[in-house]
């Protein structure tokens, strides 16, 4: 009871004018950014997180999470007309979505995306509400070891769950990390990594530069490279009557939105895993589970509902491990992660029990912004079609001026802005040889972090590194980290001893 | 692609080591009751780094990765034209900032990418490279006092700060 005391408070929060805007006009740009190809909810939480300097740090993250939940509405409205997904985490929703838009079905579509994108979303947030606040007050006891052993299992997922090459994975990772450092260290105050001697390094590479490098640079020279023809829009027709008989319609799709709800915020939870895994294992387990499998693929109502319900129920998932152990379940919450640290909040479990209003508040802000988002997508779906219609080489350089702009606001020095343009470009050529840039920007957050826990672990063992297994709770997650680690390794070894038996016979 | 690959992991073991070597400035081990070095936690990430592009060049070498198989060339003429106009395009953008500050230089690289780059109607082109720096300044110099550099047009704004302050 005491848990519905505080949401109930955190609600009167989230619905003061000035968040009700900013959650208004979060949604709708969410719904847009996620709707662009290109642009995901990760680019805009960071291009614009500067942005939100404006307002205090609980309407900022309301802001900026309402944009998370917008861009999970609005991934599914290319999908759907455009065929490409507006973002990877609606990847699945092409799958039957666009079959489905190809049969003059595009409004049904539309409407069980977001329907299933409510549903997903409210489920989310009740498991949140439910699980957070015992969470956080377990993990008020977690010291030292305990916290630098939880960011080896965030970066162990990467390895073991992330899908990608894992010596990159593992390159990704430590070249993050080592960014971290650069600066005065801060438990000896010397310089650390000043590259010939220029002053700019000495106040530390700040995330936003590599993450406005990567999601705002980077990736408008990756979609200009890797689209380059032109795209081809399939017409929703849209009324208030069709809308309402579609909504009746998209009720087919329930066992999809349940599994897409349940599904996908565990898997959210996982730091390396996100939506976009969350979405696509949601669709293949309704598909295994579904009456009528043959139809998936050719425009089934479960298969637009379960990657749709699943996403916004993922979403939802990574503010879990973000919020109570500062470990971020996504990129996307990796830069909300960062940003909590600029406005001076410490992230952990403490948040719990010393910034109520800001925990609460934004806990509240997900039910409410839920709501918005469904009402602000169905209610202005053909605007938002519309507006696909803008051409790329209008948007591209608008979102260069933006992360130009927003990364010299950050530090207010061009020496970081230049720094940025060379992480963007580095970041497309890497990503052109299959290097992942998540792990890279997950690290640069928690690097500052990571750092001083290990340090201090080690000086309390006396340099000793069986201290982070040793301990009740240190210990297993170590060793769940390791597994982790050796995970694909093991694949690798039985992989061959399976050949090899076969190509003995 | 096959070469790009191991081009780029020679170059970041290259990097890797200039790391371990940086840090290694500081103390890289373990201090007598003051725990780890400063130069501890880089060192031994950069040679995880290190390690990383040695695994990357012997799977390059046994045409394991996919990239490392790939015929494809790595950077096509279209590849090679775009990110010659458009990374070229930022970085004068960038590069402008410093002579003629935020504001001028906002509308030329607007300009240049929507009129030359995109072929949009000069209409469209300055209906958006026009009203960008106004919004811009509002948004930053005036709501948010974070001055934005103004390069040699500082004199041009000094009567606008008159007015709004």
């Amino acid at each position: 009871m005491e848990i519905l005391g505080h949401l109930v408070d955190g609600m009167f929060i989230a619905l003061e004018p000035l968040n009700i805007m900013l959650m208004l006009g979060g949604v709708a740009l969410g719904l847009f950014i996620g709707a662009m190809p290109g642009l995901g909810s990760v680019n805009g939480v960071a291009i614009l997180l500067p942005a939100t300097f404006l307002v205090p740090p609980t309407s900022a993250m309301i802001f900026l999470a309402a944009i998370y939940y917008g861009a999970m509405y609005g991934g599914a409205i290319s999908s759907i007309t455009l065929g490409i997904p507006g973002a990877s985490t609606a990847v699945a929703t092409t799958f039957d979505g666009r079959p489905m838009a190809l049969k003059g079905r595009a409004d049904l579509a539309l409407v069980t995306a977001a329907v299933a994108s409510f549903v997903g979303g409210t489920v989310a947030n009740l498991l949140f509400t439910a699980f957070a606040p015992p969470l956080a007050h377990v993990a008020l006891d977690f010291g030292d070891p305990e916290i630098f052993a939880l960011m080896l299992l965030a970066f162990a997922t990467f390895i073991g769950l992330g899908g990608d090459d894992i010596p990159k994975t593992l390159f990704s990772i430590c070249f993050g990390l080592v960014l971290a450092t650069v600066g005065i260290d801060i438990m000896s105050g010397e310089p650390r990594l000043i590259f010939g001697d220029i002053t700019g390094f000495m106040h530390g590479i700040n995330f936003l530069v590599l993450a406005i490098g990567i999601y705002g640079i980077g990736e408008m020279i990756w979609t200009i490279d890797s689209t380059r023809g032109k795209l081809k829009m399939t017409e929703a027709v849209l009324s208030v009557s069709r809308i309402l008989s579609a909504v009746k319609e998209s009720m087919a799709g329930w066992k999809g939105t349940a599994i897409g709800s349940f599904l996908g915020f565990f898997v959210g939870i996982l730091p390396a895993a996100g939506a976009t895994p969350g979405s696509l294992m949601s669709y293949g387990v309704t598909k295994m589970v579904s009456k009528n499998p043959e139809e998936f693929g050719k425009g089934s109502i479960e298969g637009v509902a379960a990657p749709e319900a699943a996403n916004n129920s993922a979403s939802t998932g990574a503010m879990l491990p973000m919020l109570t152990l500062g470990i971020p379940g996504s990129p996307t919450t990796a830069i909300l992660l960062g940003g909590m640290v600029i406005w001076g909040l410490q992230p952990g479990p403490r948040l719990f029990t010393d910034q109520t209003e800001f925990v609460w508040g934004l806990i509240g802000s997900f039910y409410i912004s839920n709501f918005f988002a469904l009402i602000v997508n169905l209610a202005f779906i053909p605007l938002f079609i519309w507006m696909l219609r803008m051409p790329f080489t209008v948007l591209a350089p608008m979102i260069f001026v933006l992360s130009i702009v927003g990364g010299y606001a950050a530090t207010q020095d061009m020496h970081d802005v230049w720094l940025m343009l060379l992480f963007g470009i580095g970041a497309y050529l890497l990503r052109k040889l299959d290097y992942p840039v998540a792990p890279a920007v997950l690290a640069i957050v928690l690097g500052p972090i990571a750092e001083p826990k290990l340090r201090q672990s080690l000086l309390f063992s006396d340099g000793d590194p069986m201290i982070f297994l040793t301990r009740p709770i240190s210990g297993p997650i170590t060793v769940i980290a390791i597994i982790l680690i050796l995970l694909p390794l093991l694949k690798l070894i039985r992989d061959k001893f399976k050949s090899r038996k076969t190509s003995n016979v | 692609m096959r070469r790009a690959e191991i081009i780029t992991a020679v170059l970041m073991a290259l990097l890797s080591i200039y790391l371990m070597i940086k840090s290694s400035e500081l103390n890289i081990g373990i201090i007598e009751g003051e725990g780890p070095g400063g130069g501890f936690w880089p060192f031994w990430l950069s040679l995880g780094m290190l390690i990383s592009c040695i695994w990357i060049a012997i799977n390059w070498y046994r045409r394991t990765s996919p990239p490392s198989q790939s015929t494809e060339v790595y950077m096509d003429s279209y590849g090679m034209r775009m990110l010659l106009l458009v990374g070229g395009g930022v970085t004068a953008f960038i590069g402008l900032i410093h002579f003629i500050g935020f504001y001028g230089a906002i509308p030329v690289f607007l300009i240049y990418y929507i009129r030359f780059l995109g072929r949009h109607s000069w209409g469209t082109t300055l209906a958006i490279s026009l009203p960008a720096p106004v919004v811009t300044f509002l948004f930053f110099d005036i709501a948010m006092r974070i001055v934005l550099p103004k390069g040699y047009l500082e004199p041009l704004f000094l009567p606008l700060y008159d007015f709004f302050f």
